[in-house]
């Protein structure tokens, strides 16, 4: 049996071109980790055998939703999980179309890792540099490049060494701390899960190992102590009475039973009494816990405050500097109010200025194009109602990232991280 | 440096726990769907967790089909006493007495599509504006790409081209007059994770769950408990089988699997070695290839 007890979490995404072999590459590590069922397995037999194909098409493994069928893409972002007695692994599958950035910054905004399938055929192209474009804005620690087809350029060293070579010179724009190469080929097998027979010049690990081992404890802050409070929790039973316990969950940061403490926004200051769980109470808490504070005194605090260190506190203000992913395609209205979701809070926004979008493959700035469309992505200056309590967006993911909602139709307009 | 890891059953319950704290603070009227399998079982003790040592500030609906397995209905009753919260039955004999639906004939018959329309019913009596559910992203294709927060429009129906987008851990469940949610606090959860954390809390779960000798008989693949509610044909001779559930749903569309696990340890040895999926078992799903998909989309959990 697994000892699931020190297994740990890793959420990836993957992105890549529209015929890149993405589909293929997931259902490769799902079979080969014995993650497909028998049931699965046989559906998508039937279905290769019946479009009149001579191998099992393990990319229908992943095939969606009857209304993406009928137009042979893909539409939205889907889930995958698989494990191996080291991690459980989640997939944040995107569609590889031009047209859905917005798919992509959506698996991004959860992802530790990003694997970046290219075509070993056609090498670097304009979607490769916008996908890691993306990974670098929405600051993925890990980015592996996998140079897919490597048994169409017969299982070529100089290929291979040519993509890598060209792909560094454009990462050096990129901030991605951490960059991996492997050439694989999905639909063979070669260095996905097993090692290839074909490549001996490659030294480095497989992609499945290269999962499993990957350094990711250090992607959580655990340094700024950033506590969003979600939801008071006061039982007024007898056994009960006097209980009035803060509920959420560490956005960052290790807190502690006796800690000096300060609610933003009252600035009133207090001890942690303790740290309550159902199993009782625990000697700290950290990202990503969800636990119930109780604080020496008696101060009123309600959900949209933020619980802090005393001696390090995050940026209070009204005017919000953001990169800003538009989602909608109802294009921004610049004269609008849109509703603004950050942490556990909420206030009323109004776009103030839009300073310079970006040419998102290239990473350009745009200074006269103003109107910004389904999957633009720009810079931002936002004037919100009551102030915010945030980080920078490269601190800290939980308190630098804030949605924009439409009034009317009350649905998610923009993505944005805060500068 | 001290180790700031959690293991993976404890970032998934932490990320649970935050869901259901958002519907609680984001709604008015929360429900709690429960079938009385282990998806929902779980659902039930992670908000019991998420409020601790308040009670769950929400009522638990049952959408009762009238054919259930009668361990469900006791391990319910227990389950609401010791929780000491609200119940609501919502009954498909109710919809099929008032003439809402119709009940279907034949061999394959079953209640399974009728449930929707009570469903739709009980959470419009109730004004209920976030019904959660046990539904996983790992169950079906159509499931993989729901969200947590799942809108649905005034005739409760989802629209597959038009979800919301997702991002990082904020939550939208803003929502015009008439409109509500579907939310799926255990969408990252798949069954074999199910199981280990059940193991690991140690929880108390339905005895049919486990081996136990039942009259079954066997149709298209899937092994049916033997009950009244079940259409025989002339050549099916219902036969003493020693079975497990894997799901547990209407008792005329939920298949048994033949197993000898006795604890939730065979049973985690079973799942992990199994090489069909749980709803492999599910007649419901067999209908057809997008059977789930449209059933979503006319407001199906």
């Amino acid at each position: 049996m697994i000892d699931y007890k020190n297994n740990e979490l890793l959420r990836f995404t993957t992105a890549g071109s529209v015929d890149d072999g993405k589909s293929t590459l997931i259902g490769r590590m799902l079979y080969d980790s014995k993650s497909i069922f028998e049931d699965q397995l046989e559906a998508v037999k039937k279905s290769s055998e019946y479009k009149g194909l001579d191998y099992v098409d393990l990319s229908l493994l992943t095939d969606g939703l009857k209304a993406e069928r009928e137009q042979s893409i893909t539409i939205d972002v889907a889930y995958r999980y698989f494990s191996t007695p080291r991690r459980k692994f989640i997939i944040a599958d995107t569609p590889g179309h031009i047209q859905y950035t917005r798919n992509m910054v959506t698996g991004a905004s959860t992802a530790n890792l990003a694997v970046i399938l290219v075509d070993a055929r056609h090498g670097i192209v304009e979607q490769t540099c916008r996908h890691s474009l993306i990974a670098s804005l929405l600051k993925i620690s890990h980015i592996v490049l996998c140079i897919n087809k490597m048994d169409l350029v017969d299982y070529s060293k100089e290929v291979y060494e040519k993509i890598v070579e060209d792909y560094k010179k454009f990462a050096s724009k990129l901030e991605v701390k951490d960059i991996h190469f492997i050439p694989i080929s999905a639909l063979m097998g070669d260095n996905v899960v097993d090692r290839s027979e074909n490549m001996d010049w490659y030294e480095g690990s497989t992609l499945l190992y290269l999962l499993e081992n990957v350094h990711i404890a250090s992607d959580n802050n655990h340094i700024d102590c950033r506590f969003p409070v979600q939801y008071v929790i006061r039982p007024q039973s007898d056994l009960n009475h006097d209980y009035r316990g803060y509920a959420g969950r560490v956005a960052s940061g290790v807190f502690k039973p006796g800690d000096e403490i300060s609610v933003l926004p009252s600035g009133f200051t207090s001890r942690i009494k303790s740290i309550d769980t159902y199993e009782g109470p625990v000697h700290e808490a950290f990202a990503p816990m969800s636990v119930t504070l109780r604080l020496e005194d008696d101060i009123d605090i309600s959900r949209g405050d933020m619980i802090v260190r005393v001696n390090n506190q995050p940026e209070t203000g009204q005017d919000i500097d953001v990169i800003v992913c538009w989602l909608s395609n109802q294009p921004m209205n610049p004269a609008a109010k849109y509703i603004l979701m950050h942490t556990t809070k909420e206030v009323k926004a109004i776009i103030k200025e839009l300073n310079y979008k970006f040419d998102i493959n290239t990473l350009h700035r745009l200074e006269n194009d103003k109107e910004m469309k389904m999957n633009d992505i720009a810079r931002l200056r936002l004037r919100t109602t009551q102030p915010l309590f945030y980080d920078s967006y490269e601190r800290n993911r939980n308190t630098g990232s804030l949605i924009l909602i439409d009034e009317a139709t009350k649905v998610t307009v923009a993505a944005g991280m805060i500068i | 440096m001290e180790n700031y890891n959690l293991n993976y059953l404890k970032e998934l319950e932490a990320e649970s726990i935050f869901v259901i704290r958002e519907v609680a603070a984001q709604f008015e009227k929360p429900a709690l769907l429960f079938s009385g399998g282990k998806d929902s079982i779980l659902l039930a003790h992670l908000s019991r967790k998420a409020f601790h040592p308040a009670k769950i500030p929400f009522p638990l609906i049952h959408i009762d089909t009238g054919h259930n397995f009668p361990e469900t209905l006791t391990y319910r009753d227990d389950l609401i006493k010791e929780l000491g919260v609200k119940l609501i039955v919502g009954s498909v004999q109710d919809s099929i007495d008032s003439g809402k639906v119709k009940e279907e004939t034949g061999f394959d018959a079953s209640r399974n599509m009728l449930q929707t329309v009570t469903l739709l019913d009980t959470l419009e009596e109730y004004k209920i504006d976030a019904a959660m559910g046990g539904a996983r992203r790992d169950e079906e294709k159509a499931r993989a790409k729901e969200r947590f927060f799942s809108h649905r429009d005034e005739f409760g129906q989802w629209d597959p081209k038009n979800q919301r987008p997702e991002l990082w851990n904020i939550f939208n469940g803003k929502k015009n007059p008439g409109e509500h949610f579907r939310v799926f606090p255990i969408s990252n959860w798949t069954e074999m994770d199910v199981w280990n954390y059940i193991h690991m809390e140690n929880l108390k779960m339905p005895v049919i769950y486990f081996t136990h000798q039942r009259l079954c008989i066997q149709r298209n693949g899937s092994i049916l408990a033997h009950s009244e509610y079940l259409n025989l044909r002339d050549t099916e001779i219902p036969e003493m089988l020693q079975v497990r559930f894997r799901t547990i749903g209407d008792m005329t569309c939920t298949g048994a699997v033949l197993s000898e696990a006795n604890s939730l340890e065979d049973i985690i040895k079973e799942v992990s070695v199994s090489r069909q999926t749980e709803r492999g078992t599910r007649a419901d799903d067999k209908r057809s290839e997008s059977a789930m998909e449209d059933r979503k989309k006319e407001g199906y959990f």
